[in-house]
């Protein structure tokens, strides 16, 4: 069964372990690949953690003019070959999820390679392993349908361009397509109401 | 006199904080290391397990540690970060004593030369109690139990006691008045286990993160959630029921829940009669508690409060864990009874998936309260107060029990002693008083005052600055021992590296100093395993039992949960099964809490609650955690939460910079508007020193049992700067 990493966003509690994790693996040179977001701290806690989706047609390679963008047998999507990296930016502007980065000191666009040097010795990545939360897990598919109540989650359709990603979004009912929209908004959850209730 | 010997400013280009953010030579020059050490983290209570990468004998870094049980690899950012603590540049090697100038290096056999010499003289011309211990729940149970030891016997003094005097204090006096046993009643599995978890006055996501997903496990099961918290945590954020109390009132929301409980029939009739006491007082206290009566003063809709009675009811298993949010105030152990009162009279406690804790905060918050550095304690969670438990620990220690001297005075009280002049000298350890007690400014006019002061360190702390001699001891990684964690489960800390330089480790230092006051004999230890072997066997038969706790075997079982009387034992995960109690007679006890309201509370001139906390990415006084550069790089600096009703009120825009004032002092910091806290309440974290210290507004009040400062609660106002 493969391994996928399933991310629950309702569970983050925005510590940053993941970012902390993801900068102390060889080659990052203290810089993380994943990213945390408040979604809206002024009305909200809520955050979530970004990483990369390994996309099934991942629109970071399709648009490489240098070709340095590769997969795997296994369907992972690799950061960018460095001989081959002209650093001009398109996979950054081109990711429907906002992951590659690009490192100006470099000309180099870095990105999740899904820890391959630790998945390659039967380790979990860094930012499964040390969540606190959980909001990053690990596993199989059945793993994970057997231990939460959350659904995975692997098309989101952005306008007319719907893509599918090894990585899974979980969230709250089985959903099969998640219309991306830039009006997509959280919906106040119930502590978040009754916050507004208090007697002052 | 113990005024700073030159300006703050150049002690913090000599000795920091300063930021660390690279292992040693930088990533890219970090290698296969020589070998990995597996130990816990330096930080909460909840006592991760991690694995420090050790090349060239300096700690370079961190993997997770899987195999070991309670975190199974998670870590937060502290956690993950703490290795940058070593190899620091602010890191103290070399015995420092005061000049006209500064600091300067001074010889380690002068240095105890004069410590002793002090100690002496103070005492010969004011007293033996005019000298005082204060100490640390971040040391190992072994160097908790001998600055007990070195207080009484080496310094012949009453006063030692420790900064969980502001953290578990409240919890631990209330456990020990309900059940004869201060510890969480439950392993951290059965949280797992259970049907509802109620979470109070505790920010589990940030001040004890690895707790996030055994609730998050508890609920993928389907248990529900309810958090009782004045703001809106992360993990309250998704919780069934949220009741954001009105900072100061829980005893009086607790009554309330117990009277809806009592309406609702929820009451176990049984087990009162077969397992407590006391309930016929509780149930005349509550009386006039209803939801209806209650609901503005706790700030909360009496629906939602009968709300909580009702899931608490219909759940067939329970978890109440607390925090600091109910036990940091003037009727801390209040609260904590009210909780515990809720859960005996629903007979939820000492069953899988089903019980109570609380939720300790420091590294050794457990264990540095069991074994003799607390004010009223003896080893094994014994009284100093208590002729039979005196007389077994005097036989022990081979001198007579009128050697020993009493009880002394609290952590916070030895500083006000110090302020009236009655203490005169002092010996610090993992402490740093400055930033972490109540009222700043008080704490820094008695450092002032001291004729000498002599502290351990490893940095050199804000309030280390103000000592006449500083001994450089040891990190956390530097040396051997043991601690409990907030499950009561005692674990191994393993030695990484040496101490770097002169620095020593910490035991030794004691030891050193116990020789030079005449008492080397009864110190005579070669390594931490001696002291805990002494430590276990003093131990037994008391309530803290480790006699059958053995370094071998909390290597092979990675841990043991005490009391373990004898080596095939196997430990006691679960207290309380059967519903048999801590007391002589078995039974638990209830007490009838009256709500009282806090020392301070607001008025015209001071019309907003100040309440304070922590923040995920800082520890405490923030001495080693506001020296790690990603750390430090997470939240700079601290910042005033207000809900936008009040900000749009005094007219603050997010980001602006306002002044807070208390009758204390006024800082002056960047507020933080959003919609996550009460609109009656401000929160500031107190982690740092000085002009941003939270804790220059709060207020020196104290719970009149425990003695814990009422850090919850202040009354301020908020101003725009001009």
């Amino acid at each position: 069964m493969i391994q996928e990493l399933y991310i629950d966003p309702n569970r983050c509690i925005g510590c940053r372990a993941c970012e902390q994790a993801c900068s102390e693996c060889p080659g990052h040179g203290g810089i993380p690949m994943i990213h945390l977001d408040f979604l809206d701290r002024a009305e909200s806690v809520q955050t979530a953690p970004t990483v990369c989706m390994h996309c099934e047609d991942p629109a970071c390679a399709s648009v490489c003019p240098a070709d340095a963008i590769k997969v795997d047998a296994e369907g992972v999507v690799l950061s960018a070959m460095a001989e081959r990296c002209i650093g001009c930016g398109n996979c950054a502007l081109a990711c429907p999820f906002g992951v590659p980065k690009l490192d100006p000191h470099r000309d180099l666009m870095m990105k999740c390679d899904l820890c391959y040097d630790r998945t390659a010795v039967g380790l979990r990545p860094m930012c499964a392993t040390v969540c606190p939360s959980g909001a990053i897990f690990y596993g199989t598919r059945g793993e994970v349908e057997d231990i939460r109540r959350a659904q995975p989650l692997d098309r989101f359709a952005f306008g007319a361009q719907t893509v599918r990603t090894r990585n899974h979004l979980m969230v709250p009912s089985p959903t099969d397509l998640l219309e991306v929209t830039t009006t997509l908004v959280a919906p106040r959850s119930r502590a978040e109401q009754l916050l507004e209730e208090c007697l002052c | 006199m113990a005024t700073l010997p030159c300006s703050a400013e150049s002690l913090i280009e000599a000795y920091g904080p300063h930021l660390n953010h690279e292992p040693p030579g930088g990533f890219a020059a970090r290698t296969a290391p020589d070998r990995t050490v597996n130990t816990h983290c330096c930080f909460c209570g909840q006592q991760c397990g991690v694995t420090l990468a050790v090349k060239d004998e300096r700690v370079v870094g961190v993997e997770p540690w899987e195999e070991f049980p309670f975190n199974q690899g998670k870590l937060c950012p502290k956690g993950i970060k703490r290795y940058l603590q070593n190899n620091h540049p602010d890191r103290l090697t070399r015995p420092l004593v005061r000049t006209g100038r500064g600091f300067a290096p001074i010889p380690w056999d002068e240095a105890l030369d004069i410590v002793a010499e002090r100690i002496r003289r103070i005492q010969l011309h004011h007293g033996r109690d005019s000298v005082a211990v204060l100490s640390g729940a971040s040391l190992t149970n072994e160097k908790a139990y001998l600055m007990g030891k070195f207080a009484r016997l080496a310094v012949g003094t009453r006063h030692i006691d420790y900064n969980g005097r502001l953290c578990m204090v409240a919890a631990g006096a209330a456990n020990l008045k309900a059940f004869g046993i201060d510890r969480a009643a439950n392993p951290w599995a059965d949280i797992v286990a259970t049907d509802l978890v109620m979470v109070l006055g505790s920010n589990v996501s940030e001040c004890s993160p690895i707790t996030t997903d055994y609730i998050w496990r508890a609920r993928d099961r389907g248990a529900r959630l309810i958090v009782v918290d004045p703001r809106l945590t992360p993990i309250a954020r998704t919780a069934d029921l949220y009741l954001p109390v009105r900072p100061g009132r829980d005893a009086a929301l607790m009554n309330a829940i117990l009277h809806a409980v009592v309406r609702l029939g929820g009451v176990d009739e049984d087990f009162i009669a077969q397992h407590t006491t006391g309930f016929e007082a509780v149930r005349e206290a509550i009386a006039d508690c209803a939801p209806e009566a209650v609901e503005r003063l706790v700030g909360i809709p009496a629906a939602r409060i009968v709300e909580a009675a009702e899931l608490w009811v219909q759940a067939p298993r329970t978890m109440l864990l607390h925090a600091r949010g109910i036990e940091h105030h003037t009727h801390g152990v209040e609260n904590v009874l009210s909780c515990i009162n809720l859960v005996l009279a629903t007979g939820k406690i000492g069953k899988p998936g089903c019980g109570y804790a609380t939720i300790t905060g420091q590294g050794n918050g457990q264990g540095a309260r069991e074994h003799g550095q607390r004010c009223n304690q003896l080893p094994g969670g014994r009284d100093i107060e208590n002729p039979a438990h005196r007389a077994h620990v005097a036989a022990a220690w081979g001198v007579t029990e009128s050697d020993i001297p009493g009880k002394g005075a609290t952590a916070p009280e030895i500083v006000e002693m110090i302020h009236r002049r009655e203490v005169r000298g002092l010996l610090s350890i993992c402490f740093n008083p400055l930033v972490s007690l109540p009222d700043a400014r008080f704490t820094q006019e008695a450092l002032e005052r001291l004729d000498f002061f002599v502290a351990i360190d490893f940095f050199l702390s804000e309030t280390a600055r103000h000592a006449d001699l500083v001994l450089p001891g040891s990190l956390h990684e530097e040396d051997d021992g043991t601690v409990t964690s907030v499950e009561g489960r005692v674990i191994r800390i393993r030695k990484a590296v040496e101490p770097p330089g002169e620095a020593r480790r910490d035991w030794e230092i004691v030891c050193e100093l116990a020789r030079r006051l005449g008492q080397g004999e009864r110190f005579d230890f070669h390594a931490p395993a001696d002291i805990f072997d002494e430590l276990r066997r003093l131990s037994r038969g008391g309530v803290a039992d480790y006699g059958g706790i053995t370094y071998e075997r909390l290597d092979r079982d990675m841990g043991v949960f005490w009391p373990c009387p004898t080596e095939d034992h196997p430990g006691t995960p679960r207290l309380f099964e059967g519903g048999r109690f801590g007391h002589p007679d078995g039974r638990a006890r209830f007490h009838a809490i009256e709500y009282r309201p806090p020392a301070e509370d607001v008025d015209d001139e001071y019309p907003i609650i100040l309440t304070t906390g922590r923040v995920v990415s800082q520890f405490l006084s923030g001495t080693q955690t506001r020296r790690i550069g990603p750390l430090v790089a997470q939240q700079p600096e601290p910042k005033v939460e207000m809900h936008p009703r009040l900000a749009a009120r005094l007219g603050i825009a997010d980001g602006e910079r306002v002044r807070v004032v208390s009758r204390r002092g006024a800082i002056e910091l960047a507020a933080h508007v959003a919609a996550t806290i009460r609109p009656d309440t401000v929160f500031i974290p107190y982690h740092w020193p000085g002009a941003q210290s939270a804790n220059r507004l709060t207020i020196r009040a104290y719970d009149p049992i425990a003695k814990i400062p009422e850090f919850k609660v202040a009354a301020v106002r908020v101003e725009r700067v001009a």
